[in-house]
């Protein structure tokens, strides 16, 4: 099975330089020395200098942060709560309609959401800026937040939530001090994935932007049209670099967890051997 | 109360000492903990629940046994409070509980699956219902502690669930639900995860803490042996309703029907037309050409009626010869033989294709046993041994 052949090793190479090989290029020549993209002059970092010189890419990538922080913790608290409610809340009059249109905007084009939010902007007479782009954020994020909440909610045992019921917590403080800590795993994934999904969002984020307030993927698409800048691709290099880092981060969290999982696996065997022995002692 | 002392005796109501006096329900004045009055619960079309009276007395260990599906969860989770009846009232010392939401009742449930938080510690499980009772912080400490040496887990303390074994789970879950001193307490099928052996270590060390506490227990189980050996009265649920509420000695030795007789350990089934005989007797007409057998009445049947007469193996006598004086006889065939070490059960076959099964105690080596497939015996038993019961 695990056999080196030429074979494989050529499907690998080139699916991996499929995948990768454009990145390597726009990171190579992030370090150029010369203004031309296509033309190596030597190694330099001046183009990072020039980035962070540049007033324009530094108000957008903050509006970037400030969008994706604010429209991630609302979608989850609202993603969480509709999850709470689908899963738990029995069976109420059009449960079926309100799960099916949670999810609506996953499979919605971008620019259906997009235009649609704007007409709305328009109609009810909205400055469009930061605020709207939040707003618009937090819908289609909410729809994720809920979907990766709920899956974690239905695999959860039930009795749970009852024994706490049932030991003399109100319905709150049974949500608040054992549902909550049991599914929150979920609920910062939820976060995370809706803040990476607000970072990279260009459709949603151009329709509802006002002049007020650009996003860095604005900011980006719209520079890349005037021509390719080494500044482009310094940037793109910090954020693959960014992305890099929280990937390496996540493999690095769960391949801890599986050794701690190990290890309480162990422990549970020795303290049930550690009772047994004392039982016969006694 | 009336628990067994030893393992050897695991179905005889009657314990040593003074204990053997509590018997609540034959006592006109005592006042029920719980009390059931038509009873319904319906889902949907389904009816889980059947107009069901039931009365439960402080200090008892109250089993409710039966098949799965037959309602017995049903009725417990109306008293922690998760459901509640479609119809009929139940009280809890006189006043109605049904209103009354989980959170609110004196009334704690040990869980199937245990259902400890994984996110707290041994300790922090156990202070979980002591905190929200507005208990002082020491005070919740010490108790803490005493439910930890009463469940022998001090060591393991300061660990997550996840990280001692099931048995250790299973005791957690106990101390958890016993902490607020509830004035009953359910339990779940308690010891179904657990292996054989640690399961009747476990039952014997339930018993003692219902003694020790004096709180009220009520049990669901579908294992007939866990309800004989723990409780003080067994209720047999069958489809929605109540087919008998006894002590364990009274179900298995006077069963009110055959589905009791049936449900509750092994027994031997023979139908016939009755007729009664006098003195609470009644005789069973179950073959052409064969003398009739006899048996104690279930209650009062009238000449001709449909009956089934039950008898347990292990009140069968196997004999070579005919035996003298008994009325009870009947003579087959060893079909088969089943050999479990301790004991040997031994399937009859009379002549117009029924088997009867016969226990009988290895007190010799296997050598030596009298009897071997295909030998013609008789079998027999007194008049009292078994039960003729008419539904």
């Amino acid at each position: 099975m695990s056999r080196f052949t030429w074979f494989n090793a050529t499907a690998l190479t080139f699916g991996f330089a499929f995948l990768y090989l454009p990145m390597v290029i726009l990171i190579v020549y992030s370090f150029n020395e010369s203004r031309l993209v296509t033309v190596w002059a030597g190694f330099s970092t001046k183009w990072y200098g020039e980035l962070f010189r540049n007033e324009q890419f530094l108000d957008a990538a903050w509006v970037t942060l400030r969008v994706a922080f604010f429209s991630a913790t609302i979608a989850t608290v609202l993603g969480t709560m509709a999850a709470y409610v689908l899963v738990r809340g029995g069976r109420f009059f059009g449960r079926t309609l309100f799960s099916g249109m949670i999810y609506a905007p996953l499979v919605m084009p971008e620019v259906i959401t997009g235009l649609s939010l704007l007409l709305l902007f328009i109609s009810i007479n909205l400055d469009r800026g930061i605020f709207t782009i939040i707003l618009a954020h937090t819908t289609f994020c909410m729809a994720y937040v809920s979907v990766v909440v709920s899956s974690r909610l239905v695999s959860f045992d039930r009795s749970v939530e009852e024994a706490a019921l049932d030991l003399g917590a109100t319905p709150f403080d049974a949500f608040r001090s054992v549902t909550l800590p049991i599914i929150m795993p979920a609920v910062v994934s939820g976060w995370l994935l809706g803040f990476t999904l607000s970072l990279d969002d260009l459709v949603i984020a151009s329709f509802t932007a006002g002049p007020a307030a650009t996003t860095l993927p604005i900011q980006i698409f719209s520079s890349v049209r005037l021509g390719v800048s080494p500044e482009i691709n310094a940037l793109s290099t910090i954020l693959i670099g960014i992305v890099a880092l929280g990937v390496v981060t996540a493999s690095l969290i769960s391949k801890r967890n599986l050794v701690r999982q190990a290890r309480d696996a162990r422990r549970a065997i020795q303290a049930g051997a550690e009772d047994a022995r004392e039982a016969r002692a006694t | 109360m009336n628990q067994p002392s030893s393992p050897q005796t695991p179905a005889q109501p009657a314990g040593p000492g003074p204990a053997t006096a509590f018997h609540p329900w034959d006592d006109p004045e005592a006042v029920p903990l719980i009390r059931f009055q038509g009873v319904t619960k319906r889902f949907g079309d389904f009816t889980a629940i059947d107009d069901i009276d039931l009365d439960i007395y402080p200090r008892e260990f109250f089993a409710l046994l039966g098949p799965s599906g037959c309602g017995k969860t049903t009725l417990m989770r109306m008293l922690a409070g998760f459901e509640s009846p479609s119809l009929g009232a139940i009280t809890l010392e006189g006043r109605d509980i049904v209103r009354v939401p989980p959170h609110k009742r004196a009334v704690n449930m040990m869980f199937q699956s245990y259902a400890l938080f994984p996110h707290l510690t041994v300790e922090q499980n156990i202070a979980f219902g002591l905190k929200r009772s507005g208990m002082e912080k020491d005070a919740i400490e010490a108790r803490v502690a005493e439910m930890l040496r009463m469940v022998q887990l001090q060591k393991f303390a300061t660990r997550k669930p996840h990280q001692i074994s099931g048995g250790q789970r299973q005791r957690v879950a106990l101390a958890r639900a016993l902490a607020k001193a509830p004035k009953l307490l359910l339990l779940d099928e308690p010891l179904g995860a657990l292996d054989k052996k640690l399961r009747q270590q476990t039952q014997f060390e339930l018993v003692d803490i219902q003694e020790k506490t004096g709180t009220t227990f009520v049990i669901v189980t579908h294992d007939q042996e866990e309800a004989m050996t723990v409780a003080s009265r067994i209720a047999v649920m069958n489809e929605g309703r109540i087919a008998q509420v006894d002590t364990p000695g009274r179900i298995y030795e006077s069963p009110a029907s055959v589905y009791v007789a049936d449900f509750v350990g092994d027994v031997n089934l023979i139908e016939g037309n009755a007729r009664p005989i006098g003195q609470g007797m009644a005789e069973i007409h179950w073959r052409e050409g064969v003398p009739a057998i006899r048996g104690q009445a279930a209650e009062p049947l009238a000449e001709g009626d449909r009956a089934t007469l039950a008898i347990r193996p292990e009140k069968i006598t196997v004999s070579r010869e005919r035996p003298e004086g008994r009325n009870n006889v009947v003579q087959g065939r060893v079909h088969d033989i089943a050999y479990l070490g301790n004991i040997s059960t031994y399937h009859v076959l009379l002549p117009d294709g029924v088997i009867v099964q016969a226990l009988v105690a290895n007190s010799r080596r296997i050598a030596r046993r009298d009897f071997t497939w295909e030998d013609e015996v008789w079998l027999s038993w007194s008049d009292t041994a078994g039960v003729v019961l008419t539904r």
